[in-house]
């Protein structure tokens, strides 16, 4: 009986195959990259083509590309060199370390905060004061607070993910079907058991919608934070580039964080749709109808 | 010495809102559930059925009065009290299986082993065996019924609460899932209040019938509904059948234009009416 495991490894390679192929297939993947193309065809029109007034002065597609591929860079940023990746991985390690601290203090908060509704009253309106102060009002304060360069970025960084992960959390557990927690209630769940098996699992659709957020929320206030303080990373880059009038290099910077900033949420969004298998198989089954 | 009424209410009084703004929902209502029977309860719409349910399930407190389950005043929601609701209160990031065993298995009361065992067995019973590992949104609306009354029934409870079940679901399911319960119920007689607003599906289930009045709720009448069991749904055809629903409809076609007098808004009368046409419709 040695025969099911070879059928079923060769049709989980077969089902992979299939699975790629309908990627490849896929109309919305077409209609995205079309999109893509025709965005650049304007942006290679208006500036290197036919110089419209405006654009006469950005670095055309084609200049920025060659300068991005090429193993001698005019400028000192490319693909080939080492200072770019340094760069790269000085932002992504800030964020990562932001995220991971937005989301290890906010989620429980939130939590706490739909939980509890005495905590709620503690806390709410003074998240809510702090909350539209912009990132950058924070920065001096930043700077007196922590000590070298890394930490006040990446507080920076972190206090705009915190709120959007604390508010959505907290929205989460208010969403929740009070027919559940009363199910519970009848089946024999005290608070404590109600935390666990109904309001975080309750919550957790909300929470990632949260994280997308934040993820881009944190690159964004990281880059701010860059520009003021910092000597590495993308934002700081960008200033630099600025400064030194070195045009290509920042469109290059701008392409690298949208890439990489798509690739982070993406690896939420996965991430999310493993943890919640319910939601998933649910969604196809109403799609079909 | 046991009684025979699992349950009794003992003018229970409840209300509603600001002191200032107090609007009593249930009034001086009382009401024995005997063991082993179908109660069955009707009422205009509105008029706190569901309060009542929510009443004797403990997630509400009365102003006044008392809930007695077997002698003891009820505290708090139990699995001695199970509670099916309107809508689906399956955990919809559970599969149906895991929601089965979610009483047992937090209550910790027996081995694993022996929940897992009676898990499976219920769920052959209510025919969910192939769907045991789906979720609850992937089920229809009255497998998901059915999920649900295999949840409640692990729990062994002494009352079964049900809160208009059946709502919501379309005309042939409901009819299947009537069928199933009258089923269910005639097999094991467990203890069951159950509200509706159908007058037809309270004929349907009922040992006895109590049609509370209009808000603040109390109890209008008690028919005893004495048609032979095992019944079907054809039941309903019979003279006898009719005799109850018009005598139903007739209570609460009064009711509803006593209140129409008393308040004068003009749902009531539309209510009243409604009462009548059914009644010729029964009586052709």
């Amino acid at each position: 009986m040695s025969e099911p495991a070879t059928i079923s490894s060769f049709s989980l390679v077969r089902l992979l195959w299939f699975r790629t192929l309908l990627i490849f297939k896929n109309p919305s993947l077409h209609l995205g990259i079309l999109g893509i193309f025709g965005f650049l065809l304007f942006y290679y029109l208006s500036t290197e083509a036919w110089e419209l007034p405006r654009f006469e002065k950005l670095p055309g597609p084609v200049a920025v590309l060659k300068e991005w591929f090429s193993p001698d860079p005019m400028w000192g940023i490319s693909l080939y060199t080492p200072d770019y990746y340094l760069h790269v991985w000085a932002s992504v390690r800030r964020v990562g370390i932001a995220l991971l601290i937005a989301t290890g203090l906010g989620v429980p908060l939130g939590l706490l905060m739909g939980w509890s509704k005495v905590f709620k009253d503690y806390t709410f309106p003074i998240l809510e004061i702090l909350r539209p102060i912009p990132v950058l009002a924070w920065v001096p304060i930043a700077i007196l607070m922590f000590s070298g360069t890394e930490t006040p970025v990446i507080f920076l960084a972190t206090l705009a993910s915190f709120y959007v992960t604390v508010l959505n959390t907290l929205l989460g557990v208010e969403s929740i079907n009070p027919a559940y927690l009363r199910a519970a209630a009848c089946l024999g769940s005290k608070r404590r058991h109600l935390f666990w098996h109904v309001i975080l699992p309750g919550a957790l659709p909300f929470i990632f919608t949260g994280l997308q957020i934040s993820v881009g929320v944190s690159w964004f206030s990281l880059v701010a934070a860059e520009m003021v303080s910092g000597q590495y990373g993308l934002g700081y880059l960008v200033l630099n580039s600025y400064t030194s009038v070195t045009y290509e290099t920042i469109v290059i910077v701008m392409v690298t964080l949208g890439i990489i900033g798509y690739a982070n949420s993406a690896l939420v969004r996965l991430l999310g749709r493993q943890l919640m298998q319910w939601r998933v198989r649910a969604l196809a089954r109403e799609k079909r109808g | 010495m046991p009684s025979d009424h699992l349950l009794e209410l003992n003018n229970l009084s409840l209300a509603h809102g600001q002191p200032w703004a107090r609007e009593s929902i249930i009034h001086e209502l009382r009401l024995s559930v005997p063991r082993q029977q179908m109660t069955v309860v009707v009422g205009p719409s509105g008029c706190g059925k569901s309060t009542l349910i929510n009443l004797i399930a403990g997630f509400e407190k009365p102003d006044s009065g008392e809930v007695l389950l077997d002698g003891r005043p009820v505290k708090g929601p139990s699995h001695e009290r199970m509670v099916i609701f309107q809508e689906s209160a399956l955990m919809p990031w559970l599969s149906v299986y895991e929601n089965i065993i979610f009483g047992p298995k937090l209550r910790k009361e027996r081995p694993l082993a022996d929940i897992r065992q009676e898990a499976l067995a219920l769920l052959e019973q209510v025919g969910l065996s192939a769907f045991a590992q789906k979720y609850p949104r992937q089920l229809s609306g009255g497998m998901q019924r059915r999920a649900e009354l295999a949840r409640a029934l692990i729990n062994r409870p002494q009352l079964m609460l049900m809160d208009e079940p059946f709502r919501g679901l379309d005309a042939m399911s409901r009819e299947l899932m009537q069928s199933f319960f009258l089923a269910f119920f005639e097999e094991t007689h467990n203890t069951c209040l159950f509200v509706t607003s159908e007058i037809e599906e309270a004929i349907l289930l009922a040992d006895q019938l109590v049609i509370l009045s209009n808000r603040p709720a109390h109890v209008r009448a008690v028919l005893s509904v004495d048609l032979p069991r095992p019944r079907e749904i054809a039941i309903l055809d019979t003279p006898q059948a009719y005799a109850y629903k018009r005598q139903a409809l007739e209570i609460l076609y009064e009711e509803a234009l006593n209140n129409f007098r008393r308040e004068g808004r003009p749902d009531d009368f539309l209510e009243a009416y409604t009462y009548q046409t059914q009644t010729c419709t029964s009586a052709e």
